[in-house]
């Protein structure tokens, strides 16, 4: 059968030509994406206001956030105080930005951890049918554990430090990480491509290295913004129980805690570290949102 | 489905007893034990040898797990040291404040989150739908001891409208029980209303979409049929598994609220149990709240078979 030949243009290779070709990275686009994504800027924004006064809080807060000066002491919010003074006259602009500074470090301490150990433990998991069982079973008792009681137990057991804390955090949410890291090797193991790179004879730990891991890092990098905000949360609520880093370092939970008996004279102690907290969770929040996504379409809110 | 339970709870045994175990050796980790908090700073070292040996702290390790383990067979967890009352009768005591207090709280998560998801759903990219995934938004960053914090500051010391803490049991006075519960329920519910809100908007999203609404429309059903028997019914499924995620947040968030609205729950009991190295206590009291987190995720499940035909018929 003989098929009519195409209509020969003779400006048809010229055309194709003048259509620009997007040369581009993935990574490059994705930012892009990412940046024109509205709600992810918000939560860049908040956040960047958190970490700009973490990392500048030794310029910013000169004075000493543990430095008592009683005669200053119960001042409100004004011109010469900013956020207002404690019960012992300590500066609440020092005390709140030096424990940014400790929130953002245990936070991207825990983050750190589990992007390490989550990884390796839900990619063990998941990929070895063998160990599997075994993993899971310890990573679903954990997880059945009340989270927050979890915690506790572990400062408990290693004694109230900013270093503890970061330990027992990543006790928590490790096996969270894990599955998530898991469920999604899981699929990826019996992906086709996977199969062509056993057959081509590639090792266990090619194929997962440079296989199945890249694969699964959307949903662990979305999973890694939201447990930063958790992990902030968690180590104000246990500094606000008194098992936190140990007073007089502040940390925006042990000043809640304090700033609780006087609550009716001098409310801003309560409020100003809150909201700080509050901004903080809430703009990795929103960045989490933005990366998931762009990230992982699969778990889009449909906007 | 009788047959899944059954094998849900078989699988329950083997975590459980993980669960037990962690405890046994994080509790006996923990630096220092009872005999001091019992003693008091006081006691001389005699003293605390002879109450170290009363409560058979001195035995071995494995031989003071046997014999736990051993009671645990027969159902005995043991006598809270602090408390001086069974393991048992203790958690009984104080389980149904926090069944309580959670319970209040769910019923707030659900009507609030699931009607906004509703609603923000329905109306999509309006501002109606905006200001509710703000507020969904609001939920999930604002800390809940901090809107605890907020309330008690604005309610209970300038208004004076609720009391700062304490509880009044249901049974005793019901007026003094919402009083007293109200804002610890407010302030332990509104992660989860975020949380159900953002769920369920993207889930009756998901499902308006769907070939057989726009049929439902087509063949002119009133709006209201169409929504809450075509669409809610299925978005049902995948929220009934938040809210069985919502429970044991609940249960695992009383913690804070309990102290902090200083309400005699188990949260507050197993919280001064580990400060105070009440073992007992602490490992009785988490083996059984963990047994109960995972009786009610089992119930989610056996939940979804009454929700979901296709799951019901399943061959297991």
């Amino acid at each position: 059968m003989n098929l009519p030949d195409a209509p020969s243009r003779p400006d048809a290779e010229a055309d194709i030509q003048d259509v620009p070709i997007h040369r581009q990275h993935p990574a490059w686009m994705t930012l892009r994406r990412l940046f024109r994504h509205q709600l992810f800027l918000t939560g860049i924004g908040l956040f960047g206001i958190i970490l700009a006064a973490a990392i500048l809080a030794p310029i910013i807060a000169p004075v000493d956030p543990t430095k008592l000066a009683m005669r200053y002491k119960f001042r409100p919010p004004d011109g010469t105080f900013i956020f207002g003074t404690d019960n012992f006259g300590r500066s609440l602009w020092s005390r709140v930005i030096w424990g940014a500074q400790l929130s953002v470090v245990i936070g991207f301490s825990v983050v750190l951890l589990n992007a390490i150990f989550g990884t390796l433990i839900g990619a063990l998991a998941g990929y070895f049918r063998s160990l599997d069982n075994g993993l899971m079973r310890v990573n679903d008792a954990l997880m059945a554990f009340p989270a927050i009681l979890l915690a506790i137990g572990v400062t408990a057991v290693l004694g109230p430090s900013t270093f503890n804390v970061i330990l027992a955090l990543a006790v928590v949410y490790i096996p969270r990480t894990a599955r998530i890291v898991r469920s999604s090797v899981i699929v990826l193991r019996e992906m086709e491509y996977v199969q062509a790179a056993v057959a081509a004879g590639a090792g266990h730990w090619r194929i997962l290295r440079r296989h199945i891991l890249p694969n699964a890092m959307a949903p662990l990098i979305v999973q890694l913004s939201f447990l930063f905000a958790y992990a902030v949360l968690s180590e104000a609520t246990l500094s606000f129980l008194g098992l936190g880093a140990v007073p007089p370092t502040p940390t925006w939970g042990n000043i809640m805690a304090e700033g609780r008996q006087y609550m009716s004279e001098a409310s801003w102690i309560i409020t100003i570290p809150g909201i700080a907290l509050m901004i903080t969770v809430m703009g990795l929040n929103l960045l989490g949102d933005g990366l998931r996504d762009v990230l992982d379409p699969r778990l889009r809110i449909q906007q | 489905m009788a047959g899944v339970i059954l094998r849900r709870l078989a699988g329950a045994v083997p975590v459980l007893l993980i669960v037990s175990l962690i405890t046994f050796g994080m509790m006996r980790l923990i630096p220092g034990d009872p005999s001091s908090v019992i003693g008091g700073l006081s006691a001389t070292p005699a003293q605390l040898a002879q109450i170290r040996a009363d409560l058979g702290l001195d035995e071995p390790f494995f031989l003071q797990m046997l014999k736990w383990y051993t009671a645990l067979a027969h159902g005995d967890l043991g006598r809270s040291i602090l408390l001086g009352q069974d393991v048992v009768g203790a958690t009984l005591q104080r389980l149904p404040v926090t069944l309580a207090l959670s319970a209040y709280a769910l019923v707030i998560t659900v009507v609030f989150g699931l009607c906004s998801g509703v609603f923000a759903a329905l109306r999509q990219n309006t501002v109606i739908d905006q200001l509710a995934m703000m507020f969904a938004m609001l939920g999930i960053s604002v800390p809940n001891f901090f809107l605890g914090l907020l309330m008690i500051i604005l309610f209970a010391v300038r208004l004076g409208w609720l009391p700062t803490g304490g509880y009044i049991a249901f049974t005793d006075d019901p007026v003094g029980w919402l009083r007293t519960s109200t804002m610890p329920a407010i302030s332990l519910a509104l992660l989860q209303v975020g949380l159900l809100a953002r769920i369920t908007r993207s889930t009756m999203l998901e499902v308006l979409r769907q070939d057989y609404i726009r049929t439902a429309r087509a063949k002119g059903l009133p709006r209201r049929v169409v929504v809450m028997k075509h669409a809610l019914a299925n978005a049902l499924i995948p929220i009934t598994t938040v809210v069985g995620i919502i429970v044991s947040l609940l249960i695992s968030g009383s913690v804070v609220t309990e102290t902090l609205f200083s309400i005699p729950g188990m949260g507050q009991l197993l919280t001064q149990a580990v400060l105070n190295r009440d073992y007992p206590m602490v490992q009785g009291g988490l083996l059984l709240t963990t047994a109960f987190l995972v009786m009610i995720n089992i119930a989610v499940d056996a939940c979804y078979a009454l929700l979901d035909p296709r799951v019901r018929y399943e061959s297991p």
